[in-house]
This record gives structure tokens, C-alpha cells and sequence, in this order.
């Protein structure tokens, strides 16, 4: 890897003033992204600021409304985590769906979001059920948080501190993955929050999305069979190796019923 | 800012002994068990996170030590591959890999038996389908992997029969 300066605050504060200091700077959390990125010369920042020793960005508060989870908590102690079980199954089925074990050993749901990859997994859910993300500067709502690829409303040296997930009263979450990576192909995450339903959709466009469509669909009757007959365009959706953007707008169809049944089980 | 970055001088704790060791922030934790501290049996790969023929134990579990800096395991307790034969004994895993032909070229290995004992650690009796899902992330050019799962089972009985 090249060479970077390395920083180990022990608080937030220290963290955002370390990453404010350089315009190169880049925060590590999992590392699962970022040091990919930077072995490929995707990224060469000067500075990389460990949020690893970072008090208080990591753990699981549930107070029976929302599920609040910090940005340096691993997928491996959300999908492990009692409360999110309770709470939210949907939330901890997806955080075991990520990767392999070493990965969610490591990986962090603050760095999965910031990354804003348009095949990963966690943006579905924090879209589908409509969370808040709090940073070092505020709070964003899911609606106007993920922007483009690999973009987000996180301005340079915002730190992502914790997300709060409502609770909902159902949910479910069905992805297609790529079988080497397991990265989504197509995921989608519906969610029944009792006032109106959720459907979002990762891997398929640029970021993560949600269907007007078949939420309306899923309001008047919160069935598969509301979801199964509706045909998602593929205008705008990607096209690689994997699939093309026909075979995404059906699989999206596809994994919206199988997210409705496991929401209704 | 210096372009060079200094050196860190730190205490690793691999296999139950304390290292000190001096190396560049930007080194990865596969590199500094191979290169500082002669550690070769964890094997470099795909470098990204892929294969994991990479992975070592840090506190329990496995990861990538592909993708962490070894800074960051500063104060942890490291484990490789190295550090599971007691003197000339091999541990059940690394027996039931040579006798089943869980280990052909022996690439993956020490990662597969690395994963796979963070598995038997927690789960003394895991089923086919939990050690396929535990040893998703380690790829197998050789075996097929038919005889990897077998291995992990075989040295799974021999372990809860108390051989070690
Ligand atoms: C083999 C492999 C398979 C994978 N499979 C999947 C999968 O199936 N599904 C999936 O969703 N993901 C997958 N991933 C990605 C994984 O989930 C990553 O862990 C995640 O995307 C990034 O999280 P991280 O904690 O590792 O972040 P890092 O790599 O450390 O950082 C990623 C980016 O986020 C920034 N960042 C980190 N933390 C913060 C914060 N608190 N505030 C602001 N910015 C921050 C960093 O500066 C960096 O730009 C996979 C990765 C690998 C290596
Ligand atoms: S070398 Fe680390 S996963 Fe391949
Ligand atoms: S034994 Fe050769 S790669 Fe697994």
C-alpha cells in the first residue's frame, strides 16, 4: 500500500478535527472498503483517521420505538444481537446476509452507508424503513441521504456516529446475490411501518431506491400476490457481467414478493 | 506532512507471545506476519478480501488480515497458523486436513483451518450446512471442498473425544 500518515483518536471530537485537518484525510472503520480501494489506487489519502478506538460509536440501543446502532458496530454483532432479533429480524437477517464471516467480522455499518456501494446491503434497509442517520454535523433522513454511486449528503469530514431505525411491524428482506462476493445483484427491503409501506431497492440502479409503485400496491394489501404482477422498468437500471438491466427489473419483482413472504412469516 | 510516514513501535501479541515489533503504519497485518515477524504460514492471496487464504484469528474470530492494518491489532490477541501444533502434535483440524485430503496444494489451507476453528471453538458439533456457511469466504482451488467439510467434521468428533 502506499504510505499515509496514521491517526488513532480516542473521541469523536479529536476524530472530526484530525479529518478536518487534511483534505486527504479518509476515516477507517471495517477497512473492508477502504483498504481495497486504496490497494487498487481507487484512494490515496495522506491521512487515514482510525475511528477503531473511537468510545462510544460502537453498540446497540433498542427503546421499543427504534433500534438506534452505532456507526462501528460490526454486521457480525447485529446479526448476533438479541435486541435486533426481537426488534427487527428483517435488520439482523441482512447483516448476516453480508459477505462471508470474516467480513462482517469486521465490516461496520457506518462504513457500509458512507460507502454507499449500489450493491450493498445495509442502504436497503436503512431506505426501506425509513431511518435517521446522525453524524458529527446533524442528522440526515434516509429519503435525502444516498445521492449517486458511491455518493452520499455526507460532507468531507462528517463522521456518521449512529443510525436509528424505527421499528416496524413487519418487514422482510430477499436478495440475489452475486455468488463469489455476495454482494446484492438485487436486494429488496419492504417494510410495513403501520402507517404506509416501504420498498427498497439495492443493487439494481446507481444507489439504493424505492418503488412508489409497489409500496401503494403493498398499502392497499400487504400480500405477495400484490407485488407479483407489477413489471419494474428497466430504464436506468444497471447492466454488467452479472445481469443485465432487464434481468434486474424482473429479479426486483421476484425479490419483492419473496421479501413480502418473509415479512408475513 | 513528511511523505514517509514513521514507523510504529509496537506490542503484538501473536500465539500467546509478546512481540515487539517496528514497521511502517501503512503495512497490513499479513504483511508483518510474514515479513517482520517470519510468520509465513498465512499465506497472501487475492489481497482484497476475496479468498481468504489470509485469514487469522484476532480475539476469537476470523478475519482478513489482508484488509487490517496491523496497527489496528494493537493489544489483541493474534492467532496463526503457527500457533495451533503443540511441538510435533498437530491439532485435530491440521491431522483431519492431511488425512482426508483437505489439503492438496495446501494454498488455502491455513486459512480454512484457521476459520474453521474459530468455528469448533464456539460450536463443538457444527452441522454439514453451519461449516459450508462458516467457510464461505475461503475459497478452494484444489479439493472441490467435499473433503475440506470432512475434514472439519472428522477433527470435530476427534476433538469432543477429547484428543488434545
Ligand atoms: C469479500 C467482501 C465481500 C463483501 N460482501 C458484501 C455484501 O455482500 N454486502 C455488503 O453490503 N457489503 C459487502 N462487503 C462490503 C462490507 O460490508 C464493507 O465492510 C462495508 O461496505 C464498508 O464498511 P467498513 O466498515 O469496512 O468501512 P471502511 O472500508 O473502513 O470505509 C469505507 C468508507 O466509509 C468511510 N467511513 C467509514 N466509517 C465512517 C463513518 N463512521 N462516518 C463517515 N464515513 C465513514 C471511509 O472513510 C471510507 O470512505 C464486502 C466486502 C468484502 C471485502
Ligand atoms: S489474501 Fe486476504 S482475502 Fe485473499
Ligand atoms: S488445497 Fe489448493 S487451494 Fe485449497
Amino acid at each position: 500500500m502506499h504510505a499515509f500518515n496514521y491517526h488513532r483518536p480516542s473521541n469523536v471530537n479529536d476524530a472530526a478535527a484530525l479529518a478536518a485537518k487534511s483534505a486527504d484525510s479518509k476515516l477507517l472503520a471495517g477497512g473492508q472498503s477502504l483498504v481495497q480501494a486504496m490497494k487498487l489506487r481507487l484512494a490515496a489519502p495522506t491521512d487515514i483517521v482510525d475511528l477503531g478506538m473511537v468510545k462510544d460509536l460502537a453498540g446497540i440501543k433498542s427503546d421499543g420505538k427504534t433500534v438506534t446502532i452505532g456507526a462501528m458496530t460490526r454486521h457480525a454483532e447485529v446479526t448476533g444481537s438479541a435486541e435486533v432479533k426481537k426488534a427487527i429480524p428483517a435488520l439482523a437477517v441482512l447483516a448476516g446476509m453480508i459477505g462471508d464471516r470474516q467480513v462482517r467480522n469486521m465490516g461496520t455499518l457506518g462504513g457500509s452507508l458512507a460507502n454507499s456501494d449500489p450493491a450493498a446491503d445495509y442502504p436497503a434497509a436503512v431506505l426501506g424503513l425509513g431511518a435517521t442517520i446522525t453524524t458529527t454535523k446533524g442528522t440526515h433522513a434516509a429519503d435525502k441521504f444516498f445521492k449517486g454511486l458511491y455518493e452520499t449528503a455526507l460532507r468531507p469530514g462528517e463522521i456518521i456516529t449512529s443510525v436509528s431505525f424505527p421499528i416496524p411491524k413487519r418487514a422482510g428482506y430477499m436478495k440475489f446475490k452475486n455468488q463469489a462476493s455476495r454482494f446484492a445483484i438485487v436486494g429488496v427491503f419492504v417494510a410495513d411501518m403501520g402507517n404506509g409501506v416501504r420498498v427498497a431497492v439495492t443493487g439494481a440502479g446507481p444507489c439504493v431506491l424505492r418503488l412508489a409503485e409497489m409500496e401503494k400496491a403493498l398499502g392497499a394489501k400487504f400480500a405477495p400476490e400484490s407485488v407479483a404482477g407489477l413489471k419494474v422498468k428497466s430504464d436506468g437500471l444497471n447492466s454488467d457481467l452479472h445481469a443485465s438491466a432487464e434481468y434486474r427489473a424482473h429479479l426486483i419483482t421476484v425479490m419483492a414478493k419473496r421479501a413480502v413472504e418473509a415479512a408475513m412469516k | 506532512m513528511s511523505a514517509v510516514p514513521d514507523r510504529v513501535h509496537a506490542t503484538l501479541r501473536v500465539n500467546g507471545e509478546d512481540q515487539q515489533v517496528s514497521f511502517a503504519p501503512y503495512k497490513t497485518l499479513l504483511e508483518v506476519l510474514r515479513e517482520d515477524l517470519n510468520l509465513t504460514g498465512t499465506k497472501h492471496g487475492c489481497e482484497l478480501g476475496e479468498c481468504g487464504a489470509c485469514a487469522v484469528l484476532v480475539d476469537g474470530e476470523p478475519l482478513l488480515s489482508c484488509l487490517e492494518l496491523a496497527v489496528q491489532c494493537e493489544g489483541r490477541d493474534i492467532q496463526t497458523i503457527e500457533g495451533l501444533a503443540k511441538g510435533t502434535e498437530l491439532h485435530p483440524l491440521q491431522a483431519a486436513f492431511a488425512d482426508h485430503g483437505g489439503s492438496q496444494c495446501g494454498y488455502c489451507t491455513s486459512g480454512m483451518v484457521m476459520t474453521a476453528k474459530a468455528l469448533l471453538d464456539k460450536e463443538p458439533a457444527p452441522s454439514r450446512e453451519r461449516i459450508r456457511e462458516a467457510l464461505a469466504g475461503n475459497l478452494c482451488r484444489c479439493t472441490g471442498y467435499q473433503q475440506i467439510w470432512e475434514s472439519v467434521e472428522s477433527a470435530a468428533k476427534a476433538l469432543r473425544e477429547g484428543k488434545r
